[in-house]
């Protein structure tokens, strides 16, 4: 098997993108990212993307994205593992590489969820739950977090605001992020006064529907050199790329209070990467809700269990803190257009790893980590880098 | 959902018909071809008692299209006394009044109506439960 490099990165801005369609974003993250490379064209796309088909009536979408970016001729598929759809391309991508069957491979991450009114997005997002046994009764996504966080601070005593640490890092970090959708801090009592959407998650706890694509470039690192001329930003190597799933229901759970699919998979990335969590410089960690950040600590080996949240404050996760998460801002503030988050995870620890992440420049950092969650911890992918 | 699934799972929706695998002996809910628990075939069917205690819940206010008219609600994740647990919501109680441990049985209602002229949903949501009777 062959080591696989990215040699380049693109990302849209994130936000309600009312006046860009689909295949426009998609195009402004794509063409961003071969700049970067700087190539001209590629062997395949793969193109991650949850919702086309049922918030935009739109399937086949790689090859209409292939089409638009002036891609015709190569192997294009889109791919879907609910909001773990950009980590599970990723994969793909990394797989077609390292097999020896493509050499330039570009991976994206798409997602358009602001063309429909809230209500039929939440019916949307409600998909990455079991239509028949969790949707039918009417629990949204964020309902599902919520079972879960109620359930955790009622067996861990962890009073309300004791998640907020995670949010108000997010908005830090997102203020000095130019992609990002919210692009200002908050404090404790932005939080507590937020309005509940599911009890006990408020809007604070959750990120936000919007829009956004993000692309990477894929090649055989034995070849980098070929690419990575005096003004380039430097290739960063994938050390490890794991996915583990668990039971698509929160019900069928063994302990829904923990992810069985980020251990596994961190496991598998740890002795991969031939790394402990103690080698990890920063972590770019599925946030989707701050319940979701609380668990994936615990489960990836960086908490005890029920402690997880302990660790929400400035020293511990801050850009300067021993474990710095979200540095571009997270799922929170950053943004989390589904399909393409796993895609913008991975993006911003190239940033770290090649010095380009601006104010937020986590220093001296070599190995990041990105975990990205589909559903509520029913698929779980963890990719480690390093320069 | 479409008419022939409703048709199909309303065993499961209308009596809680699960399965005891005949290998490990564990309840099942809903009937599946392989046992969660030991991976061997699973077993015949087995209605379930319908009582249970909430294990976690949460009162929904941003609710998903077609649920708007009882929103807001409150959902559960219910462990039944046979084992499994459901995602069901909670029906005859105040969402203030909801707490976990609380007791609860199964009742028939509606779940949900597609729309004026489509099909209209029934299936289990809990409630307090009225007797300690086994």
């Amino acid at each position: 098997m062959r080591s696989v490099s990215i040699i380049g990165i693109g990302q849209s801005a994130v936000g309600e993108l009312w006046d860009r369609s689909a295949r426009h974003i998609a195009y402004d993250a794509i063409s961003a990212a071969m700049q970067d490379a700087g190539i001209e064209t590629a062997d395949a796309l793969f193109l991650g993307n949850m919702l086309s088909g049922s918030l935009l009536e739109q399937e086949h979408l790689a090859t209409l994205v292939a089409d638009f970016c002036g891609l015709r001729g190569i192997e294009a598929a889109k791919v879907e593992a609910a909001c773990a759809s950009g980590a599970a391309t990723l994969r793909i991508g990394t797989m077609a590489v390292a097999s020896g069957m493509h050499d330039l491979v570009i991976v994206a991450g798409l997602e358009k969820m602001t063309d429909t009114v809230g209500k039929d997005t939440t019916a949307g997002l409600a998909t990455a739950s079991d239509a028949e046994y969790e949707a039918l009764h009417g629990v949204s996504f964020v309902g599902l977090n919520a079972l879960i966080m109620q359930r955790y601070m009622y067996e861990y005593n962890v009073p309300i605001d004791a998640f907020a640490g995670f949010s108000i890092n997010a908005h830090r970090n997102g203020a000095n992020n130019p992609n990002a959708m919210f692009q200002e801090a908050i404090d404790l009592d932005a939080y507590v006064k937020a309005p509940v959407i599911a009890t006990p998650i408020n809007i604070m706890d959750s990120s936000p529907i919007c829009d956004g694509a993000a692309a990477l470039i894929l090649a055989p690192t034995e070849y980098v050199k070929e690419f990575t001329t005096s003004h380039h930003r430097g290739a960063v190597q994938i050390l490890a790329s794991a996915s583990a799933n668990d039971t698509l229901a929160v019900h069928d759970r063994r302990d829904p209070l923990f992810l069985e699919a980020a251990y596994v998979s961190s496991q598998k990335a740890y002795q991969q990467a031939n790394v402990t969590p103690a080698d990890i410089d920063l972590f770019e960690l599925h946030d989707a809700f701050t319940i979701m950040s609380a668990l994936s600590l615990e489960a990836t080996g960086f908490a005890r269990r029920g402690e997880g949240w302990r660790m929400a404050h400035e020293e511990q996760i801050g850009i300067n803190g021993k474990l710095p998460l979200s540095t571009m801002g997270g799922l929170k503030s950053r943004g989390h257009p589904v399909g393409a988050t796993g895609v913008y995870q991975v993006a911003e620890v190239v940033q770290q790893l090649t010095e380009s992440a601006g104010a937020n420049q986590v220093r001296n950092a070599r190995i990041g980590m990105a975990q990205n969650i589909g559903g509520s911890g029913a698929t779980i992918i963890t990719h480690i880098l390093g320069t | 959902m479409g008419i022939p699934n409703l048709w199909r799972t309303k065993g499961q929706r209308y009596s809680l018909a699960g399965e005891i695998c005949p290998s490990c002996s564990q309840h099942i809910f809903p009937p599946r071809d392989v046992c969660p628990h030991c991976a061997k075939p699973a077993g015949p069917i087995h209605t379930l008692s319908g009582r249970g205690e909430v294990y976690s819940y949460t009162t929904m206010y941003n609710v998903p299209q077609g649920f708007q008219e009882q929103s807001p609600y409150t959902v559960a994740l219910v462990k039944l006394e046979e084992g499994p647990m459901v995602t069901a919501q909670l029906t005859d109680v105040e969402n203030e009044e909801v707490a976990i441990g609380m007791k609860v049985e199964m009742v028939t209602r509606k779940l949900r109506e597609e729309s004026e002229e489509g099909q209209i949903v029934y299936g289990y949501k809990f409630r307090p439960r009225l007797t300690e009777a086994a």
